[in-house]
């Protein structure tokens, strides 16, 4: 394996350079758009040096477009507060369901659990829109149309079964006699649990949080059929944003890029989980 | 109450609360989850049914009409082999590509761990934004991508605005996202294989491409096929990029599954069609989805064992 000539080293390091532009250049473009004001981003050949202006994001921040033609209001903040919101709390809400009951898919083999623990699985496979157009019409009856508890509801089809799977491998990673001594030592059942099982999971179940709040984050779908603009999240929000201001390009990268930054400092912070993450336990990093 | 009976009750009543704490403990997680089962089996009936939203008068079971005049349906047989490709393309060159570069990274060095963690960037963008991002690129305006195309002599690359570059343009963000979920998923199988029959492979001079096809990728076949099955699931149920993209055009190119329902739902609102397309594409997940389990659990035992 040592001996790689001089040839392969070359042709390695290539291939690799080319991954890496490939990989790259989507966001580091989009990041430079952010930067430019239309009329750079218009000029062609595409300039790669300019005068960096941050007035497109003061734009955005401000709420405020001023154009020859006069001043557009952009709501792009309130799909970032959603966002921020509607993630938050569908995680939150998903940690609270499924640690329990993921302790207990882990420890206590009771009837039917390996059914409900796969059933729960196949919400993650089963396309989107079969549940969802049903949904769109019972939410209206309901009154959960354009609502966030309805929006939470549903954002629990992703959230609860990456967590319940994930932590679930980590509560079964306890060795069971840890909790059996400390339960002989007269520690009721919830003070175990408490005590002992929640903090040797912890790490575990903060990746499982993290990674729920990914993916929540960059839902499309959910958003799209169940709510109207004022509810909608930055991936619904941008689309509705190219589509209104049609050649804003400055703001509508930088639009992008302040919605893509959140998940992807999460990933880099919680890299090391990813793996275990995205294969739902099955991969360990 | 006597001291005796209180002495037999105390113990069964900590084995009842014992049996039933397991359920208690995950009856929440199970009802949120039964909101969800309900449109289920309403999508079953739905599919059954002659129900448009604009003739709500008219509703009435058909029983298989939706089902049957698809056989005789040019659209569906449209959408029925586009989604098929588009899975079928974007799932092997993402296993090609994403097995390469594993490779190429399998070696521990920090300059190595750096451009694999560099890669995930693309996966953890939202799919619907990375298709805006290349809808901004491949503008024919001032896009870099329609520049650069203009520059090797394609001056009229018209990417998905145009029916034969379409699924290659949406193709190539499929590509572009998910590619980095097989190559980290290798990765991590490809450094977790034992050594030793590599170190033996080695002393006896065996040939590289002999070590890949008869050591390599045997061992790492159970990786391959949980990756695999995994993006395919996924895939065959695309829709985030291309509705961002081309909302399923440009005509009916791109029409894909989950894409016609949608648009048979809001635009043409025929609830019916809509319904009986999902539940042949949840015909086809869970042929699949059954599949996938049996080798993801292989795996996770695997994981399991390892730790």
């Amino acid at each position: 394996m040592e001996h790689t000539s001089l040839l392969e080293r070359i042709l390695r390091g290539i291939a690799l350079t080319l991954v890496v532009i490939f990989f790259m250049f989507p966001i580091v473009w989009i990041l430079m758009m952010s930067f430019q004001t239309n009329e750079t981003i218009l000029r062609i050949p595409p300039q790669l040096v300019f005068k960096p202006t941050l007035a497109n994001y003061t734009a955005l921040i401000t709420g405020k477009l001023t154009t020859a033609a006069g001043t557009l209001d952009i709501a792009f903040m309130r799909n970032l507060w959603n966002s921020v919101f509607l993630s938050v709390t569908s995680v939150a809400v998903a940690l609270l369901l499924g640690v329990p009951a993921a302790y207990a898919f882990a420890r206590h083999k009771f009837r039917g659990s390996e059914d409900i623990a796969f059933t729960l699985l196949s919400f993650r496979f089963a396309p989107a829109l079969l549940v969802l157009l049903p949904l769109t019409l019972y939410f209206q009856k309901l009154g959960l149309a354009n609502t966030y508890i309805g929006l939470i509801w549903v954002y629990q089809l992703i959230c609860l079964p990456l967590i319940l799977w994930i932590v679930r491998g980590y509560f079964e990673d306890i060795p069971a006699d840890i909790e059996y001594a400390y339960r002989i030592a007269g520690h009721s059942w919830f003070a175990t649990f408490r005590k002992i099982a929640l903090p040797l999971a912890g790490p575990g179940i903060a990746a499982a949080g993290l990674l729920a709040f990914i993916f929540a984050w960059n839902n499309f779908v959910f958003a799209l059929v169940l709510a109207s603009a004022d509810k909608q999240p930055v991936t619904v929000g941008a689309l509705a944003f190219i589509t209104s201001s049609g050649i804003q390009y400055g703001q509508i990268s930088a639009a992008i890029v302040l919605s893509i930054t959140p998940t992807l400092a999460l990933a880099l912070y919680a890299q090391r989980y990813l793996v275990e993450g995205l294969s739902l336990g099955a991969v360990k990093g | 109450m006597t001291a005796a009976t209180m002495q037999r009750n105390k113990p069964s009543g900590i084995r009842i609360s014992k049996r039933v704490l397991p359920y208690v403990l995950s009856l929440p997680a199970l009802l949120v989850c039964i909101g969800i089962l309900i449109p289920f089996f309403t999508s079953v009936v739905y599919s059954f049914q002659r129900y448009r939203l604009s003739q709500p008068w008219a509703r009435q079971f058909n029983w298989g009409d939706n089902y049957i005049s698809f056989f005789t349906d040019p659209k569906f047989w449209n959408t029925l082999e586009i989604s098929l490709l588009y899975a079928g393309i974007t799932v092997l060159l993402e296993l090609l590509l994403g097995l390469g570069i594993a490779m190429l990274l399998q070696k521990r060095s920090t300059l190595n761990n750096f451009i694999s963690i560099m890669l995930l960037m693309p996966l953890m963008t939202a799919p619907a934004l990375a298709a805006l991002m290349w809808k901004l690129m491949t503008n024919p305006g001032f896009g870099v991508l329609s520049y650069l195309a203009s520059l090797i002599g394609l001056h009229d690359f018209r990417w998905a605005s145009s029916p034969s570059t379409a699924l290659f343009t949406v193709v190539l963000v499929d590509i572009w996202v998910y590619t980095p979920f097989i190559m980290i998923l290798l990765l991590a199988g490809l450094r977790s294989l034992p050594t030793q029959p590599f170190e033996a492979a080695a002393l006896d001079g065996v040939p590289r491409s002999f070590v890949f096809f008869r050591i390599t990728l045997p061992m790492l076949m159970p990786y391959i096929l949980t990756a695999t099955l995994f993006r395919l699931l996924d895939s065959i149920q695309q829709f985030d990029i291309i509705y961002a993209m081309t909302q399923g055009g440009p005509g009916d190119t791109l029409t894909v599954f989950q894409v016609e329902a949608y648009l048979n739902f809001f635009q043409s609102t025929n609830v019916g069609r809509s319904a009986a397309l999902m539940i042949i594409l949840w015909a086809i997940t869970y042929f699949l989805s059954n599949i996938f389990i049996k080798n993801w659990l292989r795996l996770r035992e695997r994981a399991r064992g390892q730790a």
